[in-house]
């Protein structure tokens, strides 16, 4: 899984049917200090993030689908939680 | 998944079958904040809607398949989505 934050939302009405009805957030990856990476990702929403949010998020085919009901959907980021603390040692 | 421009189109005089009438479509690849960022892909149209000039968002690697019928299919990168509108956060680093 990856760390991100949110920093927006994608609205599309032409789309995929799989992704009908489901929240799309655009996620900027985090590292450990809570620091911006020079990458990002789309995923579904699951949990009501928003911009701002920290975010857990599983970029995997097989597990996404499982989160999501679905045996065919063409989904591989999805997420799957709220950051409220990152302890580094 | 994530986003990208569509620049042009690419017909291709043979495809591996199952992949006869997909729309390939060439796409600049962008950041977040929408600006182009790597090599331009080439990009199967799931949706068959999108055209040059459009905003949309792609999925790579195994799912990207699966977003055609059939979905055993010879391809890496597909259009899921068109964008309507981004709302976007005006904080965060650049990515």
């Amino acid at each position: 899984m990856i760390a991100g934050r949110v920093t927006g939302h994608i609205f599309s009405t032409i789309n995929h049917p799989f992704y009908d009805g489901k929240r799309m957030l655009v996620v900027e990856k985090i590292d450990e200090n809570g620091k911006a990476l020079n990458d990002y990702v789309i995923a579904v929403d699951t949990v009501d993030a928003g911009p701002g949010d920290k975010v857990l998020i599983v970029d995997e085919g097989n597990g996404a689908r499982q989160i999501l009901q679905s045996s065919d959907g063409p989904v591989r980021s999805v997420i799957v939680g709220i950051i409220d603390q990152i302890t580094v040692d | 998944m994530k986003l990208g421009k569509v620049i042009g189109q690419v017909v291709p005089c043979e495809v591996y079958e199952g992949l006869e009438t997909v729309p390939m479509l060439w796409v600049q690849p962008l950041d977040k904040k929408g600006h182009p960022k790597g090599a331009a892909i080439v990009c199967a149209d799931s949706t068959r809607m999108a055209g040059p000039g459009e905003l949309i968002y792609y999925e790579g690697g195994r799912e990207a398949a699966m977003t055609l019928d059939p979905v055993f299919v010879p391809v890496d990168h597909a259009i899921v989505g068109i964008v309507d509108d981004m709302a976007l956060d005006q904080g965060g680093g650049d990515a």
